[in-house]
């Protein structure tokens, strides 16, 4: 068994009830990858599993085995900062940072969502590709909390990739 | 707070009014007040590079060799004793490292309560911790588990057996309110305050409303949980903590666990986000007992239910609002009065009134509140505690007086604004509501709103637009503290055991900081969520910038003369004194001749010195007791409301604050949102639910508990007066919590400008609108 | 959460034979969650949420869903989207992306109720967590509840958005179990409470959810989903509402309408179906028949203003489809 994290090949945990969330940060020391409420209702744990957003906190780290995961950590190339990284400090999407990591990796899904046609519940004509709104991008993003009240912010800095890959 | 303290500050009041103006801080407005450098500039969070990409260490980051974790037990009880306590099968399972209860904690005193007598107090209770096996709340702490992994720790905490005998408490408001208790001080005013006979005048008012508003109980609900990383070296302390209170909560755990303070280490770099929930609770210091049984470094991390369970939220309140006027709607009488919960064993009154006390002038009034006994988890302050629940009150009243008079509710606001604090009766410091109102009424469009409730739809959805009076006092909290530092490299440095939990703390004191000493904002450093730094109070009050910044003000008058001392006679600027100079150009400069000038580096240089360092704390804040100093607001929001399912969506909203000077918009803006969009949960989703049979919070959950998802928050618009204050520190006031004043009356109504349907009970769901 | 085991079914024939010893594991978004709130404590996890899942088309024109299909992808699917549009509606209703990734259209079936008092271990008595331990949401924290289809012994509502549109598909649940393959209308899978509100499907021991089967349908192409809830999104429902209408020479010739949120199971209206059809679709109609479904509803203090809410949900999604047909 094991697991791709940010393209390294690790070896999953001996204890089998253990989170990916827990081994991200306790195992591998991680910490980009937020814990907020461990029952599946914030969005702070947000990761990708083979390029898709999942919530880490309800997933154990045994079902990872064989898939490639990519945290906070693992977005950007080198240095630099990834774009959706980029665009969340240009349009100021966060202020404690705390739920940031799960913001970023949310939107990041998001747009490969957005590009591939899939609808939202606020899609008015399901058969046709969903229209570039902010309303679209705020369901979208519905499952990552913020309390600071950073959406605003948020909203804005997906809208204007998502704006700038049409 | 006591009876004592009301004639303390009454008396420190009156002599301070005698005292000529000049004497006081900010008696004369600070320079920087006007001058175009760094501050007033947009500049985004300095550390925000570091949060998008996921290193920033928050407390539960910190990586320590050795780690073990810890896991809370709750009592699911709400009063009596513990009669069976079997630890054996808990102690026995794989990986544990020490269970603590009442028979191995640690002998320890409760913190000292949160009071204005004692500035590092932290205690939000009183109660005994893990002391005795009685227990006084459901939810309290009965146990902790620590263990190798946090696996490990969870399920051996389910292991413990434990008995109680039940004896029967206060868990239902309707009861505990009949017998609820009036306390002599609300924070800073006496509880009561009265004018007149109001109950007379209201009733041979030409015109009266009088109705009874509700508001349920919250939790802050911050997205990071409650976390310590806990490391003991001897008799030698350090705290990785999640808090707003970094100095205080340092000097309170050397305190009960008989440490010198210097010994005592607290860091918290980050805090993801506290709202004021992010003080001093049970957990604190069950952590560092536990590490100490445990002799290893500890982690506690509060779980989402553990965090209703340990820290308590914001009271529910039941307010009388009655109001006055005459024909003219000049009003005549003005009564504000209720009941919220506040157990004996707590400290926090939620002071609803106080806001209103200095809203508006009447003829007569009555300001009182009581507070009822519940057994609930102790509450606390909670973003705007008062002012978020009370002006839910009284702006739905005028709004509700308004509509009576058929005059449109701006006017009748502007009518009833006071031109000196209508109790005390002090000047205001500045005070500009109206053009905030002018403002905002002209940006959203106000002019649009058909007076006429529920005349605007589209399809099925109504549309209407209310707006509300927003504030919150001013605060700067004594005690605050920095040291600055001048490198021969001409850099400088600032540092103080601030929190930065978001607001901006750091970006905008380097801005204050560059201006103050002549320099560029790249050319400052500051530093701060360390208790090793100079103390800086809790950031609480929305009083943390101000407070900093007149710390700020301090130490750069005494470095001047540092400065001095250290140039000595072959500088330029010799046989001048400290008030012939001021800072400009990386240096100090003559104020009467700018050509004498010398750079820090040059008088460092000469000096043969590597730095200079100065440590300072800011005056005294006599200018809070010389003036009426209250942030205000005006708040315009458009709703929609379902006519077939009666839900509220939010499609607008707009904010014009009147908050003095703004430093930085951008992170200025980021906090008038985020408050506003607390305001939006308050007006609209949140409760914290009691089983009151129980006592027991029975949606200690994300999922359960409904904080603001992305689609319930419209695009919010943010303008400002930017008037300074000339008694305040570079002219600004707090802004931290007044964006969450006055919206829940905003959105409550535009509810009734869209269907005609006033609800007065809050959270504003579906059900009470169809 | 017990130390446990964690093994991948290779195929549904092993998920078969362990299915008796093991917990079976899709998604995970509701199982792990009840793991460690300690209500679910299995030994034994069987991963079948790696089995192979798609969409096929069946014989007569219908679709048979993979059980381990993922919700977002059975709300992508543009035969879905185009044919069933209330089943996507549905799905995307619910819960968040990243859940809709994670959770499998098996395992949706089998969630279990958000009540309070079931989630609460610690504190609270339930008979569907506790046999015969009590009711404590009754008279206690309950706007979530149900007042369709309760009992003396359990009043929790079925938390599902897809159940209730697969309802009123009359989806058929596929099962292959010990002793072979069968078949169960979605209507007989959940159970009412009853007396026994611990028993929540028809499955027999050892049985595994292997896939669903939505029938072809005349009405399904223009149905409806709405969901109404406190948040915005991300929120269960307090009512909702799956429904379509198919008129011929403006009467209605056929009906399906399956509420949420109300009901102790997704809770299909047959009393209003049976109202609707053959009669001409008239404001009055609508509400005779929102009236009748709701009729025999129980309600707590909390719960007192959803027969209503539902009525009025149910007479505005219809008033829309008929509108939409004519």
């Amino acid at each position: 068994m094991a697991i791709t994290v940010n393209g390294t090949k690790v070896d999953p945990p001996g204890d089998m009830r253990v989170s990916l969330l827990d081994f991200l940060r306790d195992d591998l020391h991680l910490t980009g990858t937020k814990i907020g409420c461990n029952q599946g209702a914030c969005g702070a744990c947000t990761v990708l599993i083979d390029g898709e957003r999942v919530l880490s906190c309800l997933t154990l780290a045994a079902q990872a085995d064989g898939r490639e995961v990519t945290t906070i950590e693992g977005l950007a190339e080198g240095d630099a900062l990834h774009a959706v990284q980029a665009a969340f400090v240009d349009h100021d999407g966060l202020q404690c940072g705390y739920c940031t990591p799960g913001q970023v990796c949310a939107a990041t899904a998001l747009l490969n969502e957005l590009r591939t046609g899939s609808p939202s519940y606020v899609t008015g004509d399901l058969t046709a590709a969903a229209p570039l709104t902010a309303e679209e991008i705020r369901e979208r993003l519905s499952g990552n909390l913020c309390r600071c009240g950073a959406h605003n912010g948020i909203v804005s800095a997906v809208l204007a990739l998502a704006e700038a890959r049409t | 707070m006591s009876t004592l303290q009301n004639v303390l500050i009454g008396s420190v009041r009156t002599a301070v009014g005698w005292l000529p103006e000049g004497w006081l801080p900010g008696g004369r407005p600070d320079p920087l007040i006007g001058r175009h450098g760094a501050v007033g500039r947009q500049s985004a969070l300095s550390d925000a590079p570091e949060k998008v990409t996921g290193a920033a260490r928050f407390a539960a980051d910190v990586a320590v060799d050795g780690l073990c974790h810890a896991a809370l037990v709750h009592a699911p009880i709400t009063r009596g004793r513990i009669t069976r306590l079997d630890t054996t099968a808990a102690e026995a399972a794989p990986g544990v490292v020490a269970v603590v209860t009442h028979r191995n904690m640690p002998r320890v005193d409760s913190p000292a309560l949160i009071g204005l007598s004692n500035p590092s107090a932290v205690g939000n209770s009183d109660l005994p911790i893990l002391q005795d096996d009685r227990v006084h709340y459901n939810g309290q702490v009965v146990a902790a588990v620590v263990a190798e992994t946090q696996a490990q720790a969870d399920h051996a905490a389910t292991l413990l057996d434990i008995g109680y005998e039940v004896t029967k408490a206060p868990t239902d408001f309707a009861t505990a309110k009949a017998s609820a208790r009036t306390i002599p001080t609300l924070l800073y005013e006496p509880t009561q305050r009265a004018e007149g006979d109001a109950e007379a005048d209201l009733s041979t008012s030409r015109y009266a409303v009088d109705a009874i508003y509700t508001t349920p109980w919250q939790t802050h609900n911050a997205i990071e949980l409650h976390a310590l990383t806990v490391i003991w070296e001897g008799d030698r302390l350090t705290v990785h903590d999640a808090t707003q209170m970094i100095a205080p909560t340092a000097t309170a755990l050397a305190k009960m666990f008989g440490l010198k303070r210097e010994n005592v280490r607290v860091l918290s770099p980050f805090v993801g986000g506290g709202f004021g929930g992010k003080g001093f609770w049970d957990h604190h210091v069950i952590a560092v007992a536990a590490a100490r049984l445990a002799g290893r470094p500890l982690r506690l991390r509060l779980t989402r239910e553990g965090v209703y369970r340990v820290v308590g939220g914001r009271s529910q309140t039941e307010q009388r609002v009655a109001l006055g006027a005459d024909a003219e709607g000049r009003f005549t009488a003005l009564i504000h009065t209720g009941t919220s919960v506040m157990p004996p064993y707590s400290c926090s009154p939620e002071a609803f009134t106080l806001g209103t006390r200095a809203m508006y002038r009447s003829g007569s009034y009555l300001y009182s509140q009581r507070h009822a006994d519940m057994a609930v988890v102790p509450n606390t302050f909670m973003r705007a505690p008062g002012e978020a629940v009370g002006t839910f009150a009284v702006e739905s009243a005028v709004d509700e007086l308004a509509h009576e008079m058929g005059i449109d509710p701006i006017e009748l606001r502007l009518r009833n604004l006071p031109e000196v604090h209508p109790v005390t009766g002090v000047r205001f410091s500045q005070h500009a509501l109206d053009q905030a109102y002018r403002d905002g009424a002209a940006r959203f469009g106000w002019a649009e709103r058909p007076a006429t409730p529920g005349e605007r739809r589209d399809g099925e959805w109504r549309i209407g637009m209310g707006c509300a009076s927003g504030s919150f006092p001013y605060v700067r909290l004594p005690g605050a503290s920095v040291r600055i530092t001048l490198h021969r490299d001409g850099t400088a440095a600032v540092a103080c055991s601030a929190q930065d939990m978001g607001m901006g703390t750091a970006t905008v004191q380097t801005q204050h900081a560059a201006d103050r000493l002549g320099l560029t904002p790249e050319t400052v450093r500051f530093v701060s969520g360390d208790s090793d730094l100079p103390p800086a109070p809790a950031a609480g009050g929305s009083g943390q910038t101000a407070s900093i910044a007149g710390a700020v003000m301090a130490a750069s008058a005494k470095l001047v003369g540092e400065l001095i001392r250290l140039a000595g006679n072959a500088s330029p600027l010799a046989g001048l004194r400290a008030e012939d100079l001021h800072f400009d150009r990386a240096g100090l400069v003559a104020r009467e001749d700018p050509a004498r000038h010398e750079s820090f580096a040059a008088i460092l240089a000469r000096a043969n010195r590597e730095e200079v360092s100065v440590t300072a704390s800011g005056a005294v804040p006599m200018e809070m007791f010389r003036y009426a100093m209250h942030s205000t607001s005006a708040i315009f929001a458009e709703v929609r409301v379902s006519d077939v399912t009666g839900e509220v969506r939010v499609t607008r909203m707009l904010g014009s604050f009147d908050c003095g000077t703004i430093l930085n918009p951008r992170t200025a803006a980021s906090q008038f949102r985020g408050g506003m969009i607390m305001g939006l949960g308050l007006a609209l989703t949140e409760e914290t639910l009691y089983d009151e049979r129980t006592g027991r919070i029975m949606n200690p959950s994300l999922a359960d508990y409904h904080v603001p998802a992305h689609l319930d928050v419209p695009p919010i618009d943010v303008i400002w007066t930017g008037i300074p204050d000339p008694r305040t520190p570079l002219g600004a006031r707090g802004i931290g919590e007044i964006g969450t004043t006055g919206v829940a009356a905003a959105i409550a109504n535009a509810v009734f400008n869209a269907t005609g349907k006033r609800v007065r009970d809050l959270p504003l769901t579906l059900d009470k609108v169809l | 959460m017990t130390v446990l085991r964690y093994s991948r079914a290779a195929d549904l024939a092993e998920a078969v034979s362990a299915g008796q010893e093991a917990r079976l594991l899709g998604g995970g978004t509701n199982l792990i969650d009840l793991m460690r709130k300690g209500v679910e404590r299995p030994q034994h996890l069987l991963d079948v949420s790696r089995l192979p899942a798609g969409i096929d088309e069946t014989e007569d024109g219908g679709l048979l869903i993979g059980g381990a299909l993922s919700n977002a992808a059975l709300a992508a699917d543009p035969r879905i989207r185009a044919h069933y549009p209330m089943l996507s509606r549905a799905v995307l209703a619910g819960a968040s992306a990243q859940i809709r990734n994670m959770a499998t259209v098996a395992g949706n079936l089998m969630q279990r109720t958000r009540c309070p008092y079931f989630a609460d271990v610690a504190g609270a008595s339930c008979n569907r967590r506790v046999p015969g331990s009590g009711c404590d949401a009754q008279g206690g924290v309950s706007r979530y509840t149900a007042v369709l289809g309760t009992s003396k012994s359990c009043i929790a509502a079925h938390p599902s958005d897809m159940a209730v549109a697969l309802v009123a598909l009359d989806a058929v649940v596929c099962l292959e179990g010990p002793a072979g393959p069968r078949r169960l209308a979605i209507t007989d899978f959940h159970l009412l409470p009853g007396d026994s509100p611990e028993k929540e499907t028809a499955l027999a021991p050892g049985e595994v959810i292997s896939g669903v089967v939505l029938p072809p349908s005349s009405l399904a192409a223009r149905s409806a989903y709405r969901k109404v809830r406190d948040r915005a999104s991300y929120a269960f429902a307090l009512v909702s509402v799956a429904a379509g209408l198919r008129l011929e020479a403006g009467r209605i010739a056929e009906a399906r309408i399956a509420l949420g949120g109300v009901g102790t199971v997704p809770w299909r209206a047959a009393r209003a179906e049976a109202l609707l059809i053959g009669a001409e679709p008239t404001p009055e109609l609508f509400a005779r028949a929102a009236d009748a479904e709701l009729a025999e509803a129980e309600t707590q203090p909390a719960t007192a203003f959803k027969p209503e809410l539902a009525r009025r949900t149910l007479r505005a999604v219809l008033t829309t489809l008929a509108e939409d047909a004519a």
